[in-house]
């Protein structure tokens, strides 16, 4: 496979973008229509039901915020692993992508003790309408950060390989995946008050 | 000219013999869109000719029914068909399938994944598409949808059984098919996105120096809406899909009313979700799914008739503006199959108008194409011919859609025969005559040789002939009123009795059908071996494609193609011959 395909690494000049940049921007596209639809899914239900239960009835407040809090302080651990990869600073890289890492553990682990303290109460997204749409929504955004976690830690890990070889192509893909990181810390903002606040 | 100052990574001629792969890497997991284009584009014939079949044992039951089936009732089983005769649970199986697999399993992955792949880069002057391991991604993504679909048809009740729609509550409630056949759309969606997004970054990123968006063949055009389309009509279908499993294997009620009774006993759930959900959410993407079937059959219609006019293309740029905005208004037009689900008369009226907006665009490139033959000395090759055909049929498939479009007329015509005569008419004598045409076109690039022309006529006057006898007599019975979906095609129902024999016309029309499917099968193969030799450029055509070898090499090109002119500069006056291709400089 030595055939090459152009502007993987470099821009193209009349575009200004790479392939990756361009494609990640496309498949961020596709997810907001994916979320968008299950949004407007969420609003059609809750428009038609009789009796939609305020969030805090099932849902523990104090610890979403704290899940808040710690996705929005992984994006920005996010962009300094980025800024310091950027710098050529390969150390400060890996502390900040590692904190990135943890700071998803720590959401997954915060959801954990969540879902099974529903689980304890015989809450199953079965009992009603609120709790499966809760149940699919955060489920689904909890599958997107385990496949944000799995690229961010390959970029940590094994992947980290290509910046003695390749730095600028290595710094692409951490934007790339940054982008991708991003957008699922937006997609929890929106999540947030819907299903705890409203 | 700019072709000099755009550089690109590598020439690559001089990789192209640069290692020889195994086999398995050449033919099988190749990167190679030419390659992953024929997987794709042969795949999809032969599911296209799976659902045909389908559709061939249920002709028989709509046409006979309750006779058993001649020698095939025997093999079905008895599960199937006990004493030849099919059950109806199997007609619904049949029925489901059909839909499903012409759709996403047979006619997108023949135009998007075969022809986009294999013609897309290639009209570009690119060495390959932008991600190529994501291409093979997505065609091995697309494989196994298609094997959990077929082996769907094994598992205990059967495949799907509530129509390739889905609709909810009675997919939610139907036997183990319906989940196989959720998982199954998952896996296909999943490789549209992926295709998608190659599509659209390899058409912006890839073009060769001087092809700029004005000098895009409208095929190229085509492809580059389609997977708009693709990448934003899909995700909520796969949503839906989420959600229909949820209410499946989580015991969730998004799709579920309360109250809801099933054969006489209240059903044990939650209740309070909401069946219109499940349909908007389906039409949503279904509707610009009917675009992604037609778009890329009128780019290969508008090369195949520039090529064989000798003529510009009449309107290009009108043709161009009219496909986006195509597709962007196909996003606005979901509910008008949702007329009758009660709908409020301003939401209904909203609908009806974008409906009939959207037919616009849509007149603006069929007339533009009819206006290009004015004058041209047209050639009458086979895939011209396919080309001539698809434009009043087409034509027919459109037209018929006003009143479905229109509220009042959709009330006496909703899920009806008519409703499916119209789509038919768009996608089997319209779409499919289009990929013909373009499989009669490109063969010599992808293979050197030929296809061979007596045949191809055979083929063409079999097809176009009983494709009419098909789909002509629906129109009629649907406007006497006979439903879709029946099992006995009608027979039990009074007002059916005055039509009921255009049943049989069909059938004998869809059986006689296959038999013209013959010659095109037996020249397919027998041309890859036996097939008339080429030159590059068989056709004297002008875009890019016709620069590289055939069939090409990896990396497609000897040296970097550069565009110096439009996509159809056909019979320029003053030039020596009556094409100017793309890649040969002003005044070469």
């Amino acid at each position: 496979m030595s055939m090459e395909i152009p502007y993987t690494v470099e821009a193209r000049p009349d575009t200004g973008l790479t392939n990756g940049k361009l494609g990640i921007w496309l498949f961020l596209a596709s997810e907001v229509m994916l979320f968008g639809a299950l949004f407007a899914s969420y609003v059609m239900l809750r428009v038609g039901s009789q009796n939609w239960p305020p969030g805090s009835t099932y849902l523990n407040i104090p610890l979403a915020t704290l899940n808040t809090v710690i996705l929005i302080s992984s994006s920005v651990t996010m962009v300094l692993a980025w800024a310091s990869i950027a710098k050529h600073d390969f150390k400060r890289f890996r502390l900040f992508m590692g904190i990135t890492i943890l700071c998803g553990f720590g959401f997954l682990i915060v959801k954990y003790f969540e879902y099974s303290a529903k689980f304890h109460h015989e809450l199953y997204p079965s009992t009603n309408t609120f709790l499966a749409i809760y149940f699919t929504l955060t489920g689904l955004h909890g599958l997107h950060v385990i496949g944000g976690m799995a690229v961010n830690s390959y970029l940590w890990g094994p992947g980290s390989a290509l910046y003695k070889t390749d730095p600028v192509h290595f710094m692409n893909r951490v934007e790339n995946s940054g982008l991708f990181w991003h957008l699922v810390d937006l997609v929890w903002i929106f999540l947030f008050p819907i299903l705890y606040l409203l | 000219m700019a072709q000099t100052t755009v550089a690109h990574g590598a020439a690559p001629a001089h990789d192209a013999h640069h290692e020889e792969l195994g086999f398995w890497r050449k033919y099988v997991f190749s990167v190679d869109h030419k390659v992953i284009g024929i997987q794709y584009a042969v795949t999809g014939l032969l599911f296209l000719l799976f659902g045909f079949s389908l559709m061939m044992l249920m002709r028989w039951q709509l046409a006979y029914p309750g006779q058993a089936l001649p020698l095939i009732g025997a093999l079905l089983g008895e599960a199937r068909t006990p004493g030849g005769i099919m059950l109806p649970e199997f007609y619904n199986e049949l029925g489901a399938m059909h839909g499903t697999i012409m759709v996403f399993l047979g006619v997108v992955p023949l135009a998007v994944g075969g022809f986009g792949n294999f013609v897309l880069p290639l009209q570009i002057g690119a060495p390959d598409m932008a991600f190529p391991r994501i291409n093979m991604a997505s065609y091995w993504s697309y494989f196994l949808g298609g094997c959990v679909m077929l082996a769907s048809f094994f598992v205990p009740g059967g495949a799907a059984q509530s129509g390739w729609t889905s609709y909810a509550p009675l997919s939610d409630i139907a036997g183990s098919g319906q989940t196989w056949w959720l998982f199954g759309m998952v896996f296909l969606i999943t490789s549209s996105l992926l295709g998608s997004i190659n599509f659209i970054v390899t058409t912006i990123q890839l073009r060769a120096p001087g092809l700029s968006f004005w000098r895009l063949p409208f095929f190229v055009w085509a492809q580059f809406v389609t997977a708009f389309l693709l990448l934003l009509a899909f995700p909520p279908l796969e949503g839906a899909a989420f959600l229909q499993l949820m209410d499946r294997l989580a015991h969730t009620s998004f799709f579920l009313p309360s109250g809801l009774v099933v054969s006489g006993q209240a059903l044990q759930v939650a209740g309070g979700g909401n069946p219109l959900l499940w349909q908007h959410l389906f039409w949503f993407l279904a509707h610009p799914e009917v675009y992604v079937l037609i778009l890329p059959a009128m780019g290969i219609v508008a090369e195949v008739i520039a090529n064989n006019t000798r003529k510009p293309l009449w309107g290009y740029r009108s043709m161009v503006y009219s496909l986006i905005f195509l597709g962007f208004m196909s996003f606005i037009v979901w509910a008008h199959h949702m007329f009758i689900t009660g709908m409020g008369t301003t939401m209904a009226a909203f609908f009806q108008t974008t409906t009939m907006i959207i037919s616009i665009p849509s007149v603006v490139i069929l007339s533009s194409l009819f206006i290009s033959l004015y004058g041209g000395s047209i050639r009458f090759t086979t895939p011209m011919l396919f080309a001539l055909g698809f434009l009043p049929m087409f034509g027919i498939g459109g037209l018929t859609g006003l009143p479905l479009g229109l509220t009042a007329s959709d009330i006496h015509l909703h899920d009806t025969y008519y409703v499916i005569g119209h789509f038919h008419y768009v996608v089997a004598p319209g779409t499919i005559f289009g990929l013909f045409a373009g499989i009669y076109y490109w063969f010599p690039k992808a293979t050197g040789r030929m296809m061979n022309e007596t045949l191809g006529r055979i083929h063409f006057w079999g097809s176009f002939v009983f494709m009419n006898v098909i789909f002509t007599p629906m129109f009629i019975m649907g406007m006497a009123g006979v439903s879709r979906r029946l099992y006995d095609g009608g027979a039990s129902y009074a007002h059916a009795q005055g039509v009921l024999h255009w049943n049989v016309v069909s059938s004998w029309g869809a059986w006689s059908l296959a038999l013209f499917q013959l010659p095109f099968i037996f020249n397919f193969f027998w041309s890859i071996f036996r097939g008339k030799k080429v030159d590059d450029n068989p056709w004297h055509a002008t875009t890019i494609e016709w620069a590289a070898p055939s069939p090409p090499p990896h990396g497609n090109f000897a040296s970097q193609p550069v565009a110096h002119r439009g996509p159809y500069d056909y019979s320029v006056p003053g030039a020596a011959r009556d094409y100017s291709p793309q890649w040969e400089a002003v005044g070469a």
